[in-house]
């Protein structure tokens, strides 16, 4: 993708710096940092317990940081209620699609357009980008299939007119053929303006659709970059925490964290892993 | 994690294996777990001198200050067992009346057989013990918001079942018989040292209680009930034990109300009130601890006393004084002190000593088997 | 048949108690929290109705439109304030919290009223009046007026839930709270639109107890609480007409057992209560077991 290069002067969207959090006493983050650039598809990876999950919350607000400081568009989010950072223009897609059970399909899109800026994106776009969603609108969407929640997740997002479109394991839960599908369009979702900010474990998933990823490792940054830039062995070492420090990951030798040598013992899961 | 600082460590093992693996820590050579900070046998003593002196009281005041004294009794019994069900079990019962009513009908029942009050205390006691079984029963499947308003529904229940029997009084109560014969002077002391040791052993019941097997296992369910579950702990067992337990100590304050009351009306022994009394004076005074009922006690006497003419007033004011504290000092007065000055009169937790520490000070390394 | 009557009266009184039950379904419901002062904000209103009525001499059946908007911003404030403080801690500090509320507001009406028993007279003599529908059944026009309120009630509150914006954040706030952020819904707002909603039909419930029947401080307590709650429970949570049904169970249950013994009217309610609680804490309406 060119546009990123072309617009390499802008300054980012989305800016997390020296990101620190905890749960309890467990460190999650590490002093994390990141930047995205409006346009971009920026995907995070790593294994469980790398600490991803609680980059996106941290960002969309959930979860309180220890230190560190979040930007969306130059202004301090950081200390911003969850809600306010949503009208803000950063939306989250939830991990485990998160949806109104007991309310329908249009309602859901109706509750996250509650508070919506103005933009191109409505119910009725919605309904056009996923094709079989109009005619299911009033069904409640406890009784849809995976793929389907996850569409209708996408969409309440998308009708709030964000400008940092958050995704979070879109693949966990559903078939192979249906997260080509949902990651698919992308490019449309990109065509209105978005900026997104992904967070996967299916890695060459991430790979095809991202302008930049970061890899995770126990709360630290174990690999930046432009996924033409990595080889797929750099790829690996990063989220296995193995070897030989790689391009654009941090210059102290390898990841520290638990654990010690870096043989964190982080394996990968087999893709449906309970949240 | 080193084995002395893990939580709830109860479980398949056999009953003396957690304290047997606590009392010889493997991380440190040197260190040593103690049951507590200080030397607590000067709390030890001090709680007999205490005893030995609320002994001495019938001879040494006026009969009014011991009849307010068993009211003293009453509460803090009762507030020992809420807390027990609520600092501990995670129960949070709005229905205790119904034992609180049934150890009063329970006396009154004996005595209408002839058998002396003093003597029904006990009895009735147990009996509450027995008639927790099945209202357990009922009401253990349910959670949180539920159990409450269920524990309230039995208790109301239970009240106009009991008032349907006008041999026992009806709706309107009866005097209680078998104590006409009593010198008043010595009725009075009686009723206290009956309240004293009421409450004597209650406190201590629930200090070996919580000391023992069954606190670890509450503390363990309080910390993580899905582990605890999973570590073997019987969790519906124990919530069972400790709501029995608190029946019979509920029990036996209303025993003890009927005899210092000398009468027993549904209406009177059967009132939500006894609830609010019991649940403020442990939250005031710190809920989860042992010393908290007591400060908390201390607390509603003085102002029941000093509001007495004053009418709803000390209840307005208790209410308020509760719900502040509930909020802003979740750990009560007690624990407020606690913060401060790391007392603590019950050892029922664990101290981690570094090896080369001496007895007094420690390293304010916080302890197991507590609460926040 | 004596039956038919006692069916009636006790459907019809079914709707007071839905009226009184519908905030708490509410509020537990949407918050989880087990309100154990909602008796005693039923019986500020019918207090608050009596004042206003001395105040501004408006009549009885109208004091509704001022005493409801009253109790409504006091519920939003109350939430906003107290009751969402105590959620933050958990629902122990939560139920302390309603405890300790229902505790001081007896007592406060006991201290600066008094312990008497008030009521709402209604001077229109047709209303305090009966029909009669053959010769054994006798409608009062009160209770009837009552029942009619409380089905308007709660169709314009199934109705509002349903189709309104507010609605609709309400029903996606007690779904899941925390999505419900990410779309920008500020949930303590809606947690206290929820109460204000549930105080101010309490409120209309505790003018019509006060118009229909007689209320003193401890009314809350003694009598509506639990009847409110055996409502709710007997009918199941998350329906508004399951509550209605859960009144008109309660109300029929126990004019039967005024048939059997006089005295054992509100024995028969609250032992139905226990048979629910037991036998089936989901209630009649509901379908699956709730935890």
């Amino acid at each position: 993708m060119t546009e990123p290069e072309r617009r390499a002067g802008d300054a980012p969207l989305l800016q997390v710096r020296d990101l620190t959090v905890h749960h309890g006493q467990l460190r999650a983050l590490d002093g994390i940092s990141l930047r995205v650039l409006p346009g971009e598809v920026y995907a995070i990876i790593g294994a469980n317990g790398a600490g991803k999950l609680t980059l996106l919350r941290t960002i969309a607000g959930l979860h309180a940081p220890t230190a560190g400081s979040i930007l969306l568009d130059g202004r301090d989010v950081t200390k911003v209620r969850p809600e306010r950072r949503a009208t803000a223009g950063i939306a989250m897609v939830p991990e485990g699609r998160r949806l109104f059970g007991s309310l329908t399909v249009e309602e859901n899109l109706l509750v996250g357009g509650t508070y919506a800026r103005k933009g191109p994106w409505n119910t009725e776009r919605v309904y056009e980008m996923f094709g079989w969603m109009k005619d299911r609108r009033s069904q409640r969407t406890a009784q849809l299939s995976g793929g389907e929640q996850q569409a209708v997740a996408i969409g309440r997002a998308l009708v709030a007119n964000p400008r940092v479109l958050l995704l979070d394991e879109l693949s966990l839960g559903l078939a192979p053929v249906v997260v080509q599908r949902i990651y698919g369009m992308m490019p449309q979702i990109l065509a209105t303006g978005l900026t997104v900010l992904l967070v996967e474990q299916d890695v060459s998933q991430a790979l095809q659709v991202a302008t930049r990823i970061q890899c995770l490792l126990e709360g630290h940054t174990t690999l930046e970059g432009r996924p033409s830039d990595v080889t797929a062995e750099q790829v690996e070492a990063a989220y296995f925490g193995l070897g030989s420090p790689s391009p654009g990951s941090p210059p102290a030798g390898g990841p520290r964290g638990y654990g010690g040598a870096g043989l964190g013992g982080v394996a990968p899961s087999e893709g449906k892993e309970a949240p | 994690m080193s084995e002395p600082e893990r939580h709830g460590a109860a479980g398949t093992e056999n009953p003396s294996e957690p304290e047997r693996r606590l009392k010889a820590p493997r991380r440190r050579a040197g260190s040593r777990v103690t049951r507590s900070r200080r030397n607590v046998a000067w709390t030890g003593i001090g709680a007999l001198v205490v005893v030995v002196v609320l002994a001495l009281f019938p001879y040494l005041v006026y009969a009014g200050t011991t009849t307010i004294m068993v009211q003293g009794f009453i509460v803090l019994t009762l507030a020992c067992m809420w807390n027990l069900l609520a600092g501990y079990a995670g129960l949070v019962s709005v229905g205790q009346q119904a034992f609180v009513g049934l150890g009063a009908y329970f006396v009154l029942i004996l005595a209408l057989h002839g058998i002396s009050p003093f003597a029904a205390l006990p009895v009735a006691a147990i009996g509450c013990g027995v008639a927790a079984l099945p209202l357990w029963w009922l009401v253990s499947r349910l959670r949180s918001g539920y159990f409450a308003i269920a524990t309230w529904v039995l208790a109301a229940t239970v009240m106009l079942i009991i008032e349907k029997f006008s041999s026992i009084g009806g709706g309107t109560g009866m005097p209680l018989p078998g104590l006409s014969g009593y010198d008043p002077t010595l009725l009075t002391a009686d009723t206290y040292w009956a309240g004293l040791a009421v409450t004597v052993i209650a406190l201590a019941a629930t200090y070996l209680v919580l000391r023992g097997r069954l606190g670890l296992v509450l503390t363990a369910i309080r910390d993580d009930e899905v582990a605890a579950r999973s570590s073997g702990v019987r969790v519906g067992l124990a919530r069972m034990l400790v709501f029995v337990i608190a029946g019979i100590g509920c029990g036996a304050a209303g025993a003890l109300l009927a005899i210092s009351q000398l009468q027993v009306q549904p209406t009177s022994v059967f009132s939500v009130q006894w609830t609010a009394e019991m649940a403020f004076a442990v939250i005031i005074g710190g809920i989860g601890t042992i010393e908290g009922p007591i400060l908390g006690t201390i607390v509603y006497m003085v102002l029941q006393q000093t509001l007495q003419s004053y009418n709803a007033w000390y209840l307005i004011i208790l209410g308020l004084v509760a719900i502040v504290i509930a909020l802003f000092a979740r750990r009560g007065l007690w624990g407020l002190a606690d913060d401060h000055l790391h007392i603590r009169l019950f050892p029922v937790g664990y101290w981690l000593w570094a090896p080369d520490s001496r007895g007094r000070r420690g390293l304010g390394l916080r302890r197991t088997g507590r609460h926040s | 048949m004596v039956w038919v009557n006692d069916i009636i009266q006790g459907v019809l009184t079914g709707g007071l108690y839905a009226l009184f039950a519908c905030g708490l379904s509410l509020m537990f419901g949407v918050m989880k929290v087990v309100n154990l002062a909602h008796g005693d904000l039923a019986i500020i209103g019918g207090y608050v109705a009596l004042g206003v009525i001395a105040v501004t001499h408006i009549p009885v059946l109208w004091s509704f439109v001022v005493v409801v908007p009253i109790m409504a911003v006091l519920g939003y404030a109350l939430q906003r304030i107290v009751i969402q403080a105590a959620l933050d801690r958990g629902a122990l500090t939560t139920l302390i919290v309603t405890f300790g509320l229902s505790v001081v507001i007896e007592a406060g009406l006991l201290q600066f009223i008094n312990a008497n028993s008030h009521s709402l007279g209604v001077g229109n003599a047709i209303i305090t009046s009966s029909f009669s529908v053959g010769s054994q059944i006798q409608i009062a026009y009160l209770l009837l007026l009552i029942f009619v309120v409380a089905v308007v009630v709660l169709l314009g509150l199934q109705y509002f839930l349903s189709a309104s914006k507010y609605g609709r954040m309400i029903r996606a706030v007690a779904d899941d709270r925390e999505a419900a952020q990410l779309s920008g819904v500020d949930y303590r707002h809606v947690f206290g639109i929820a109460a204000a909603i549930a105080f101010g039909t309490v409120a209309l419930a505790g003018i019509g107890y006060g118009m229909y029947s007689q209320f003193a401080p401890t009314t809350g307590t003694d009598t509506i609480l639990l009847f409110a709650f055996a409502a709710v429970v007997i009918g199941g949570l998350g329906s508004l007409w399951g509550t209605l049904l859960g009144g008109v169970v309660l109300g029929v249950a126990q004019q039967i057992g005024a048939q059997i013994n006089i005295s054992d009217e509100v024995l028969a309610g609250y032992l139905v209560f226990l048979a629910v609680l037991i036998l089936r804490p989901q209630g009649l309406t509901t379908r699956r077991a709730q935890s």
